[in-house]
């Protein structure tokens, strides 16, 4: 049986982790190195860098995190942030990352999952979702959650699975950094629809909400930052309150 | 010297970096004649089964490589590179693979495809790679086929997804993996450790 994994979220900018919530009032919460190797140490089971910062510097900064902690956290590293092509994909893979997260650029080109599908296989794309609910609809957004692409985001995913993404990385903009829990109508309306796995992301504040991703939202993994980077839990913390309800974790 | 043998694998830094911190040396391994005097090698893997069957054969290196294991010479196969060993893969119908282990490369069928995740890894038969690591120790998997030996005894690992399926092989000197070592953490160093001192 496959575990469930617990994957911090460090947000980079111009090298420093910070992060904000609903995608603003962004604050500092450290380096990216070392928070890296404080969450392998805690046994992490993957670790995700997202690049906010606009910049090309931002970028060539992320790719020299990246180089040096890969050379000593031996675990799945996954970059995304300002990919917006094959060799952009190429370079972060180059660095170290295992796998790379499209969000902007799939949406105004979904050709851009079949290219790096080909190029490096499904499993190393990752197709990152900003989701914003409006009316009854949810909607894919594009840059940092600013625009709404108008594509309707569970057909998005269903139709990115298809186009060779490996893994959905799903964030609900209305409920990040809220601590009200996870969208887990929306984290659910996708799971079902896709058969590759789902990383349920944003809003967790609780142990419980965390687990209700996984039992309610049927995620297969879920992606948190402030909850760990501010010290409110342990991954060790988590890891035991998924065993405790027989939610199978690395342990 | 360990070759690693790179046919455009997208792990093979992944690789690499692990055996620079192991401070084992290990040089890249592009065409035939860049196998002389290498004592073990390595098929990483990461990609499609015919892709990687291809690029292999443009580099010629497909013939030393069945060669070095027909000769019984240290060899480890990670992931698609455990893959390629065997006849065919269900991945590609009609693309032969290097055909040093009869069988076939099935598809997961009825879980979420690829796998992706941690997994355990439970010996089957007398591995030294296992050598210090628990038995159903965690590995981290990626893959959506499994490998199908005809010959129940070359297995040396199992694992389940839905169904039970061989997660590493060992025959004499041959080693392959499933999941990628180079990025289990310490059991996977460990294990890649055991390989290297063997």
């Amino acid at each position: 049986m496959v575990t469930h994994r617990i994957i911090p979220c460090l947000d980079v900018d111009e090298g420093r982790v910070v992060k904000g919530v609903k995608f603003k009032g962004i604050r500092d919460a450290g380096d990216p190195v070392d928070l890296a190797r404080r969450y392998n140490e805690q046994d992490a089971d993957e670790l995700t860098f997202l690049d906010i910062g606009a910049s090309h510097k931002s970028q060539q900064t992320m790719l020299n995190v990246v180089e040096q902690v890969s050379k000593e956290v031996f675990i799945p590293l996954t970059v995304g942030g300002g990919i917006r092509t094959v060799d952009d994909m190429q370079k972060a893979l180059r660095a170290g990352a295992d796998k790379v997260a499209v969000c902007t650029a799939a949406l105004k080109d979904p050709q851009l999952l079949a290219q790096g599908s080909h190029a490096f296989g499904a499993q190393c794309i990752v197709l990152s979702i900003d989701a914003k609910k409006e009316g009854d609809s949810y909607y894919a957004f594009t840059h940092g959650g600013r625009n709404n692409s108008g594509k309707d985001a569970i057909e998005w995913a269903v139709e990115a699975e298809a186009l060779g993404a490996g893994e959905i990385l799903l964030n609900s903009i209305d409920r990040d950094g809220t601590k009200i829990g996870y969208d887990l109508e929306l984290t659910e309306a996708i799971s079902s629809r896709v058969q590759i796995p789902v990383i349920a992301s944003g809003g967790a504040g609780t142990l419980r909400q965390l687990l209700e991703g996984v039992t309610d939202g049927k995620a297969d993994a879920v992606l948190l930052a402030s909850l760990l980077h501010y010290g409110e839990f342990t991954i060790a913390d988590i890891k035991a309150h998924f065993s405790k309800h027989e939610v199978a974790v690395r342990w | 010297m360990i070759g690693i043998l790179d046919y455009g694998a997208g792990n093979l830094h992944s690789v690499r970096k692990a055996l620079d911190f192991l401070g084992v040396q290990h040089r890249i391994v592009q065409q035939p004649s860049e196998m002389d005097g290498l004592e073990k090698a390595i098929l990483p893997g990461v990609g499609a089964f015919e892709a990687s069957m291809v690029k292999l054969h443009e580099r010629g290196l497909v013939e030393p490589t069945v060669n070095w294991i027909r000769d019984d010479r240290p060899f480890l196969g990670i992931c698609v590179g455990m893959q390629m060993l065997f006849t065919s893969s269900e991945e590609n119908p009609g693309v032969a693979g290097l055909d040093v282990f009869p069988g076939e490369v099935r598809r997961f069928d009825h879980r979420k495809v690829p796998q992706i995740g941690w997994n355990k890894v439970y010996a089957t038969g007398e591995s030294p790679l296992l050598k210090g690591i628990d038995d159903g120790a965690f590995f981290y998997f990626l893959h959506s086929y499994y490998c199908k030996p005809k010959q129940s005894t070359v297995e040396s690992g199992r694992s389940s997804y839905g169904i039970e399926y061989t997660s590493m092989l060992h025959r004499g000197n041959t080693h392959a993996v499933q999941f990628h070592p180079e990025k289990s953490a310490a059991n996977g160093l460990k294990l890649l450790q055991n390989w290297v001192e063997l």
